[in-house]
């Protein structure tokens, strides 16, 4: 099932010109866990094409929300940025195939 | 001491909702405080050191915010005026003040935060070790930097609120600093000082409804209480701590000049059914240290528009763009004596992969696709040759050799755009001070209507 059909909102926007985050809200908590244990960090990393280990994640059980922040793959404003508000990233993940 | 204060919309120049700041203001706040800027729209505008927003919009919000700080009788003040903060986007906010001054019949005290940062300051803490750079940051060359500020913090808007200015006109700070600097000055809980100016950066985006625009916050020595201004919108405990996922690549910690906010054993709970009480967030004190941020300008661009809409070029756009990226490079080269590197030409298709570029993972079949062609170069003298150059083929450059030569829709004449500079940003350090004001300073003025001795 395609993620933005699971979920609440998935929702990007950079923190600072430097990094982009990534919140998905889940609204559930049934929803929270499966998104919480079948999205997994490498996947995530691969769909924006950042190493692992630089991608940060927040799994927040109070917020029913899976927060990922990852340095941006292109400088926000620099000659080869293509989206200076990173709000479109979002995209990627709404149409990510669950298992 | 329990400190009021009113925050009357995210950013000055997208309104508010005038009720709701009235209210407000008839609840006594101790402080107006209000954002002007990020780096939220790219470089330009610390680059060019303008601001983003009208000067009508900005004009016509402070206007209303000047009479609510009559009204109101306590001071007012502005963080990261003019989009950037740089000294030019001060003197900027500062013009308007006193034309609005002037036309209001107000004598005001102005107290003017500087936080540009010359160039040979961040030069000497580099060389004294002064300087970190923050994780991912670009190599720092320090030669032609168009501007440089650092973000203040609280104590130097609480210098600039400790020369009784009506109103404060800062330059660079961080989102939080204007906010959490009265409350910290008098004593209330640091930790819920910083968590609650953090709620509150944005104005009403922490409550149920965003655009209502006006927040109050209550902060004591145990915490902060916020309550949306508007009628419409209400403060429940998931809109509040859902905020500080907002633009944050840590929602739990917030890094400031001085230490940093933990809010991991923040409680949030609902007073009633728009006001959300929160306790338990903590301060961790660490080195003083204010962010910088830097602009360049890393070339100059001119751009071309063509929307192809016949079938059989929209199915072949990326084998059409490539074959006509080759043959232009050979152009350029023999008529303009001008090697790759020493410009970029680059089109993007609007329509296949435009927003994302090679993380797209989708196609379609569009029904037309924009061709959009980005030209840098040294000077704009050049990418405007380049675009003109270029334009004919962009127009009717064929797919193959053998057919007809198409002519596709270009949107206007010139179908060149000179953009001007392009600006990067070109810092992302810190840079560690022995005395808060030792990189920022303040200037007074008494500005408006005679006051009669």
């Amino acid at each position: 099932m395609r993620l933005g059909d699971l979920v609440l909102k998935v929702r990007s926007k950079n923190a600072g010109p430097f990094w982009v985050t990534i919140d998905i809200f889940c609204d559930r908590p049934e929803i929270f866990r499966q998104v919480r244990d079948n999205l997994h960090t490498r996947a995530v990393a691969e769909l924006y094409r950042v190493p692992e280990q630089l991608l940060k994640r927040f799994d927040i059980e109070d917020l029913r929300v899976v927060k990922f922040s990852i340095p941006r793959p292109v400088v926000q404003g620099s000659a080869a940025d293509r989206d200076m508000h990173g709000a479109q990233y979002a995209a990627l993940l709404e149409e990510y195939e669950l298992d | 001491m329990p400190t009021r204060v009113l925050v009357p919309s995210g950013v000055l120049g997208l309104g508010f909702d005038r009720k709701a700041l009235a209210r407000g203001v008839a609840m006594k706040p101790d402080i107006i405080c209000i954002d002007g800027g990020s780096t939220d729209s790219g470089p330009f505008s610390l680059g060019a050191g303008q601001s983003k927003y009208s000067r009508a919009a900005t004009k016509s919000e402070w206007r209303i915010l000047m009479q609510a700080r009559a009204e109101a009788g306590v001071p007012l003040v502005i963080g990261t005026a003019g989009t950037c903060g740089t000294d030019s986007t001060v003197d900027w906010m500062h013009d308007i003040t006193t034309e609005l001054a002037e036309e209001l019949g107000q004598s005001l005290k102005i107290a003017r935060l500087y936080s540009g940062q010359p160039v040979g300051r961040i030069a000497r803490a580099l060389e004294a070790e002064d300087v970190t750079p923050l994780p991912p940051a670009p190599e720092i060359r320090l030669d032609d930097l168009t501007n440089i500020v650092a973000l203040a913090g609280a104590e130097q808007i609480q210098a600039a609120l400790a020369t009784g200015a009506d109103i404060v006109i800062a330059g660079r700070t961080t989102d939080t600093a204007t906010i959490a600097a009265l409350p910290l000055l008098r004593g209330d809980a640091p930790g819920g000082a910083w968590h609650g100016a953090k709620i509150a950066e944005c104005g009403a985006l922490c409550s149920t409804n965003p655009t209502s625009g006006v927040i109050m916050v209550d902060f004591d020595t145990d915490g902060f209480t916020v309550e949306p201004m508007a009628e419409s919108a209400a403060c429940t405990p998931h809109s509040v701590s859902a905020h500080m996922l907002y633009e944050n690549s840590d929602p739990f910690r917030l890094y400031e000049p001085g230490g940093f906010l933990d809010v991991t054993g923040a409680r949030y709970t609902a007073l009633d059914q728009r006001r959300v009480r929160v306790e338990g967030s903590e301060w961790v004190p660490g080195p003083y240290t204010v962010k910088l941020e830097g602009a360049r300008i890393a070339g100059y661009q001119t751009t071309i528009l063509a929307i192809l809409r016949n079938a059989h070029y929209v199915k072949n756009a990326s084998l059409w763009v490539e074959r006509l990226t080759a043959y232009l490079t050979g152009e350029i080269e023999s008529r303009m004596g001008l090697r790759q590197g020493a410009y970029s030409l680059e089109f993007r298709l609007i329509g296949v992969n435009g927003a994302l570029g090679n993380l797209e993972s989708r196609s379609g079949d569009p029904v037309e696709i924009g061709v959009l062609g980005i030209i840098t170069a040294a000077s704009q003298a050049v990418a405007a040759e380049i675009g003109k150059l270029i334009n004919p083929f962009v127009l009717h450059y064929p797919l193959t050799d053998s057919e007809e030569l198409p002519t596709f829709a270009f949107p206007y004449s010139p179908a060149t755009t000179d953009r001007g500079p392009l600006y990067e940003f070109a810092l992302n350090h810190v840079m560690r001070l022995n005395d808060p004001m030792e990189a920022f300073r303040i200037g007074l003025s008494q500005i408006g209507a005679e006051v009669p001795a």
